[in-house]
């Protein structure tokens, strides 16, 4: 019962996924579709709980057992607590219930949103630009013609795309562009052709049960 | 300098992160923490008002869509995943959504990342009404054979093999420099966009 009707499950849905594209039958067609627009959109929503839940569990249990670092996971819960009454209770665009602002003030989800999760977010990501960089020299460092190539063309790629370039070298951008659409998409395409038969290979395994590592153990 | 309490925390939010790049500090470590927190307090927001209410909770409080309710218990057991005793309640939901994953994505795989891609690469005589175009198609036939090749591990790399996939590590690296290019440029980008937020927005030093 545990291990089987999850797979059956699996195996029924597998070929009722694959049907719309075989069977153009408006029958098929009209259950696929509410299939996707509301059975999976209402899963996969329930599906937050697993992160979200596990967050707070993996914080709460630090807390209580002082771990190190502990208080940082405090930030990490209230923070989480507050924007989640905010957004839950004064609505998406500040017309809930709980009022969102205080004279001039605002404070519902989207401002929140858009001056806290926004900047961090993009900082955050964008120091990303000096620890690839870094990493890039030292870990290639131009040791073989291979690795020269993949530091060439990416600096190729980077100074042809910014207007400098034009100016100092006019005829970059377009050998830039070149790389992109001709030898790149190449090596991306038969890369892809591999990638592509990997994936219907799983996808195979999964609907027949022989893939089972999504079960998480087989008790 | 401005006097807007919101681009005062974004600021100090953004040289929160920055100071990373020193060293890693209490600053950043309760940034990051914030970060997530809020990440995950949006997303509980954002599925309830813009997937929950209007896919389920509307529906079903007007009496349309009933079964929507069946769904919802399939889907409450994500929840059984902290009760242990029943935590393989867990795999239902999964299942479906796993199963329907796998089943659509054979038909389509086997057509936009096989068929299409094939026809793309196969070289017809319209291929040559441009001169470059043809020329161009050609060096992209050779590169798909030679990257395949680089993958072929069914033969010793020995006679037309050898050459053929050196020259697909030649493509492959190529192709990689770009995406990596291309990576960085979008990073730098962020960067561009964050410094001109702290000069301009917030201390007015540039317009």
């Amino acid at each position: 019962m545990k291990v089987r009707l999850p797979l059956l499950l699996v195996l029924i849905t597998g070929i009722f996924g694959a049907l719309p594209f075989l069977i153009p039958h408006h029958v098929i067609q009209t259950a696929d579709n509410e299939f996707r627009n509301s059975v999976l959109v209402i899963i996969g929503a329930f599906s937050l709980v697993l992160g979200v839940g596990s967050i707070i569990r993996h914080h709460m249990d630090k807390v209580r057992r002082k771990r190190e670092h502990w208080g940082y996971s405090w930030v990490l819960l209230i923070s989480l607590l507050i924007t989640s009454i905010i957004g839950l209770f004064g609505g998406i665009d500040g017309n809930g219930s709980l009022p969102t602002h205080i004279g001039n003030f605002h404070f519902d989800i989207q401002t929140i949103f858009i001056r806290m999760e926004v900047p961090l977010g993009a900082t955050m990501f964008s120091i990303l630009a000096f620890f690839m960089s870094s990493a890039a020299y030292r870990s290639f460092k131009a040791r073989s013609f291979e690795a020269t190539l993949l530091l060439l063309t990416a600096f190729i790629v980077m100074f042809g795309s910014v207007p400098l370039s034009a100016y100092l070298i006019p005829k970059l951008p377009h050998f830039a562009e070149w790389i992109l659409t001709v030898p790149s998409t190449a090596a991306k395409r038969g890369m892809g052709f591999g990638i592509a038969l990997g994936g219907l290979a799983t996808s195979l395994k999964i609907i027949l049960g022989i893939e089972r590592g999504w079960l998480g153990g087989t008790k | 300098m401005t006097h807007n309490p919101w681009i005062w925390v974004s600021a100090i939010l953004t040289l929160g992160i920055f100071s990373f790049l020193y060293k890693e500090n209490p600053f950043y470590r309760v940034c990051e923490h914030l970060f997530i927190g809020i990440s995950n307090g949006y997303s509980i927001t954002f599925v309830w008002h813009r997937v929950l209410m209007p896919t389920l909770i509307n529906p079903v409080a007007h009496g349309e869509k009933l079964w929507l309710i069946l769904i919802a218990i399939i889907g409450a057991f994500y929840f059984m995943y902290f009760i242990p005793q029943i935590s393989w309640l867990v795999r239902i939901p999964i299942a479906i959504v796993l199963g329907y994953g796998a089943g659509a994505s054979i038909p389509r795989g086997i057509d936009a990342a096989i068929v299409q891609q094939l026809r793309a690469t196969i070289i017809t005589r319209s291929t040559f009404l441009s001169v470059y175009n043809g020329i161009w198609s050609i060096v992209i036939l050779f590169g798909v054979i030679a990257t395949i090749s680089y993958f072929f591990f069914s033969r010793e790399r020995k006679g037309i093999l050898k050459p053929l996939s050196y020259t697909g590590i030649v493509f492959i690296m190529i192709g990689f420099g770009a995406s990596f290019g291309y990576t960085v440029m979008a990073r730098v980008s962020l960067l561009i966009g964050r410094l001109t937020f702290l000069l301009r927005d917030w201390l007015g030093i540039i317009h």
